[in-house]
């Protein structure tokens, strides 16, 4: 690293200008191409309309103070013809309002959301670095400009141009032939979140066509929160979440496993800004838990916890440990609310010994106690900061514990999350102001309508996998059954997936684990015998479809924007059109009006609407349930409606707490099962086999050392344990093509300073990054910002293969296992090991 | 030259909330889309500053490490060497204080990137000439903050007359990394984040070299 007296030297000054901008280990091949590449592209498409602006004319300027006052005007360039409301659409759980100045039918500008203020409930919504990059992305050279069709073998990277009348009359008879020869069964409508936060522009307007048609094998879960969706039900009988981070303001102290919303919900309308306004006006103490020192922990913590990925239910049960033998335990709140936290509250079908108490205290049937030094070996946190940080956790009254999605994005997820919640439950936080439920924060959401994916109760099709188990269905669908696999609705599958709707999604490839075997699976077009891909950008999953269809960006086309996660500030943003469709690209809505005409639906499909009156549609609806929502018109003047939580603030589970007999859990019990009995009778159930075999389902919410988990890296040949962080420069695999971004987040691992010294790393270096799945190469971030024996390698690169199957690209799915986790059958993203070396 | 020196006006100049910063780099990026930089030229860059040690002990151990960013541009210098060591008298400071370079009297020679202590002018090979940050002059004009000052997503930047920025915020620009100070008295103020070094006795590693 540069020094601070090379600093003095050198300056801090960067490369010479004329070189590469990117410190992309592709570099070498891009140095031409990308940036010359993109650079035409920008000339060409904004031509000289947005030169420097000619500072000829020196009057003063105005201040400050005066600036200030004009807030609320969207301001940026002089001259546009228009400035049109749009939205950041990419799956982050913030959803941050754009404004695109528009000149000559072409976007040369991109501002953030100008108004609402910098208070609570009203927040000025400002777009992190992402949504500011829009105009990359709609200029982008990676537009798919033209419906394309492979003509080679699959995967094998040869293509024509169609016209649109030829692929929407294939994909419809396709959809026919395999529906007539399989069953609705056979179709399957991808996971993907690549523009998640729309609405009719959302990725609906494919299910709605699929379900129109008969219907789709249904998916559950997402690869996001599998672990703790599936969890949620036997602990607490369905979904919850915790307090809203806002809440926090009555907390004494805040615990974050694993959560990081300055980075994973960086909007400045979002809880980034929540969190660090409760911070710096109500000065709560903040524990952040995380193998990273994040950028949460940077800014709003007091103390980080550095520990092992994977053992967060290992750090749970040691804390216990502490907090019982100091005897700070609410009791009364296990007595009254949980089950199977004591014998005591054991139901009756329960073996003895089972209570959670007798696993800490080792009489339970491994007879291990959990002691903080037992914890501290697995977990790498030191046993006398585990004693301190339980009591200071149970002293604290109230205290908010939330967790995060990586905890349970892991091998067994299902139990880290469970075992967070139990913390909360044994603190006695859950359910009052200040406290928590150890959860996810809760927020708050105004009740926009939804574009209809069918019409009636439920889709036509009941049966359901896990999202994250395509790969199976593709492979040996016939096989797949309840007990094994996780099938819902039935006790097995008739008919493997055999034609996939792809759409905004780069989960075929790019987002999903162990991009080796998706390949291997998708290259025999006899197995999955027919994908369309869907998208405006040309992904590394567009080289596995048989036919690529090119779509608008939201910002040429018409929508109304829910907003996402804002703590207990909701809002809706008007979605306009920017600018009218580029190259020969159609609307979703457009394609698939088009393929339900030839299927004989299209009817049924469009309900005799246009894409604009849907839209008209969802503001009446909204507005039935919402009668202080705006109308179209109120909404496209004002660009973002915003209303304060109602109820103040999110506490969830508050009626519980209050009254839980008149409120009752929709567990068996009725009440906080820590210990489930559900599971324990699947456990005896559920099948695991093959490389499965040895997962395992546990009634309680126990550490499980998992293939690859914190203690196998310690006599694996693969010693370092391998997370994937969500990266600022993109969201999943949204924004990862794009130069600028490129640029200000060049793809890196993470590593940490022991290790890289081990292995002869400097800061900066190329490095390989490899396991018996596959190699990557990147270049190395060694930071103390993470713990030894960790590495991250951010998640959502775009996947590379140079000619020797070496991913360039540096995506941790040429790295990560495809392995459903055991109760969820979800995705264990942060469970991988591997080593590193340099180049 | 001397009728581009400054005569009168606000010294604008940038403040800096270093304990807000997360190092998003939207203002790196608002700059961008609003003055069109191609790859390689960034206004606005932001660094990151890490440092610290890790204990190990059996299989546990205990981080002591620290991490902080700093955003910045062009400073509007007091005493800006940039214009000091201009061949061409292309670089002067305006009446209002900011730094600006004559794309017309310049000939890219690179010198002022040289010798400015934060690389504030950059060379950009469309044009052959220095660029740098103008403070948004066109946004000022319309009464509009500058692009990064109002992209910040943690509210960690401000502008002004630098006098009422120290009279709101205090007066330190002296962290580390950046250089002394006194070289150019910036028109910049920092609150510090609660882990920052002084700019002499830093301990840390610019984390990202290649980025800024």
């Amino acid at each position: 690293m540069a020094k601070l007296s090379q600093l003095k030297l050198r300056g801090w000054r960067p490369k010479l200008r004329t070189e590469t901008a990117t410190s992309d280990p592709r570099a070498e091949d891009e140095a031409q191409g990308i940036s010359r590449r993109s650079f035409l592209a920008w000339s060409g498409a904004v031509g000289g309309a947005v030169a420097l602006v000619s500072v000829a004319d020196l009057g003063m300027p105005l201040t400050r103070t005066e600036a200030a006052a004009a807030s609320g005007t969207p301001g940026g360039m002089l001259g546009a013809d228009k400035t049109v409301w749009n939205a950041c659409l990419a799956n982050c759980q913030s959803r941050c309002p754009l404004q695109l100045q528009v000149k000559d039918g072409t976007v040369v500008r991109v501002l953030a959301d100008s108004t609402g203020s910098d208070e609570f409930g009203d927040f000025n919504i400002r777009a992190c670095v992402r949504g500011r990059t829009q105009r990359q992305r709609i200029y982008s050279p990676d537009r798919i400009k033209k419906p394309m069709r492979r003509t080679g073998e699959r995967g094998g990277g040869q293509w024509e141009e169609i016209s649109w009348e030829e692929a929407f009359d294939t994909i419809a008879s396709e959809m026919k032939r395999v529906r007539d020869t399989y069953g609705n069964e056979a179709l399957w409508y991808h996971y993907g979140s690549g523009s998640t936060g729309g609405n009719i522009t959302k990725r609906g307007t494919w299910p709605r066509l699929l379900n129109t048609y008969g219907g789709y094998l249904g998916q559950y879960g997402d690869y996001s929160t599998a672990q703790i969706t599936a969890a949620y039900p036997y602990h607490y009988g369905g979904w919850v979440s915790s307090n809203s981070l806002e809440d926090a303001k009555n907390s004494r102290l805040q615990v974050m496993f694993g959560n990081n919303p300055l980075e994973t919900r960086m909007s400045g309308g979002g809880e980034l800004a929540v969190v660090q306004k409760t911070r710096r006006e109500y000065g709560v103490r903040t524990i952040v838990i995380d193998p990273r020192y994040s950028e949460t922990a940077v800014d709003v913590s007091d103390e980080w916890v550095a520990l092992r990925p994977g053992t967060d239910a290992a750090l749970v049960a040691g804390l216990i440990h502490e907090i019982l033998a100091q005897n700070m335990q609410d009791q009364a709140f296990l007595d009254t609310y949980c089950v199977g936290f004591d014998e005591a509250t054991l139901p009756k079908e329960a073996e003895p010994n089972s209570s959670y108490r007798s696993y800490i205290e080792g009489k339970g049937p491994d007879g291990v106690e959990k002691s903080p030094e037992w914890a501290a070996d697995i977990t790498g946190v030191p046993a006398d900061q585990i004693r301190r940080l339980a009591r200071e956790i149970a002293g604290a009254k109230p205290a908010a514990i939330t967790q995060g999605w990586g905890p349970q994005r892991s091998a067994n997820g299902e139990n880290a999350s469970r075992a967070i919640f139990t913390l909360a439950a044994v603190t006695g936080n859950i359910g009052i102001a200040g406290g928590g439920t150890g959860a996810r924060e809760g927020n708050y959401s105004i009740p926009v309508k939804a574009f209809p994916l069918f019409d009636g109760e439920t889709p036509p099709v009941t049966t359901q996998i896990s999202c994250f188990n395509w790969i199976d269905a593709i492979n040996r669908g016939p096989e797949m059954t309840a007990l094994k696999d996780g099938v819902r609705g039935k006790d097995k599958l008739d008919v493997g997936i055999k034609l996939m709707v792809v759409n905004a999604s780069n989960t075929l490839i790019n987002q999903h684990n162990d991009i080796h075997v998706t390949q291997e699976t998708l290259r025999d077009d006899s197995k999955c015998e027919f994908i369309v891909v869907i998208d405006h950008q040309w992904t590394p999953s567009c080289d596995w479809g048989d036919i690529v269809l090119p779509s608008t960006t939201n910002f040429e086309e018409i929508d109304l924007i829910p907003g996402a996660s804002c703590s207990d500030m909701g809002w809706a943003i008007y979605g306009d059109k920017a600018i009218e469709p580029l190259y020969d690209t159609k609307t979703g809505y457009e394609m698939c009006t088009e393929i339900a005409r030839r299927l004989g639906i299209e009817q049924e499909f469009t309900q005799g609407r246009t894409q604009e009156q849907w839209r008209d549609w969802l503001y009446e609806e909204t507005r039935s349930i919402e009668p202080d929502f705006p109308t179209k018109e109120e909404h496209a003047a004002m660009g973002v409606f915003r209303k304060k939580n109602p109820a103040g603030h999110v506490v969830a589970l508050k009626d519980f707490r209050e009254d839980p007999e008149a409120f009752p859990l929709l567990t068996p019990s009725g009440k906080i099962e820590i210990y489930s009995q559900q599971l324990a009778e699947m456990s005896k159930t559920w099948v695991f086999e093959g490389d499965r075999a040895g997962d395992k389902l546990t009634a309680l919410p126990e550490h499980i050392d998992t293939w690859e988990g914190a203690l196998d890296a310690r006599d694996s040949k693969y010693p370092l344990q391998c997370i994937g962080h969500h990266y600022k420069g993109r969201t999943h695999s949204s924004y990862a093509n794009l130069a600028w971004l490129k640029e200000a987040h060049p793809q890196m691992l993470w590593m940490n300073p022991i290790d890289a010294a081990a292995r002869g790393i400097k800061n900066d270096d190329i490095v390989y990054v490899f396991n018996n799945r596959g190699k990557v190469r990147t270049q190395a971030r060694v930071t103390p910002r993470i713990a030894p024996g960790v590495v991250s390698l951010p998640q959502g690169a775009w996947y590379q293969p140079n000619h020797n199957k070496v991913d360039i690209g540096g995506n941790v799915n040429t790295l990560t296992k495809y392995h459903p986790s055991p109760l969820a059958k979800g995705n264990p993203a942060h469970t991988t090991l591997v080593d590193v070396e340099k180049v | 030259m001397t009728q581009d020196k400054v005569e009168l006006g606000e010294k604008l100049g940038f403040y800096f909330d270093q304990t807000a910063c997360t190092g998003c780099k939207a203002c790196q990026i608002a700059c961008k889309d609003k003055h069109d930089l191609p790859l390689g030229v960034n206004w606005r860059r932001v660094v990151e500053y890490s440092g610290g040690t890790w204990r190990q002990e059996g299989n546990t151990f205990t981080p002591n490490v620290f991490t902080y960013y700093t955003s910045i541009s062009c400073n509007h210098c007091e005493n800006p060497v940039c214009m000091q060591v201009c061949p061409t008298t292309a670089m002067s400071v305006r009446e209002d204080g900011t730094v600006w370079v004559d794309e017309d009297k310049c000939v890219g020679c690179r010198y002022c990137e040289w010798a400015c202590p934060y690389s504030a002018p950059q060379f950009n090979a469309e044009s052959g000439h220095m660029s740098k940050c103008d403070l948004c002059f066109d946004y000022r004009q319309e009464g509009n903050d500058p692009a990064c000052v109002s992209a910040c997503p943690s509210r960690a930047l401000d502008w002004g007359p630098i006098d009422e920025l120290r009279a709101k915020y205090g007066d330190n620009a002296a962290v580390a990394p950046l250089p002394d100070p006194s070289i150019t008295n910036p028109h910049l103020v920092i609150t510090p984040h609660r882990d920052a070094q002084a700019w002499d006795s830093g301990t840390g590693d610019i984390a990202n070299p290649k980025e800024i």
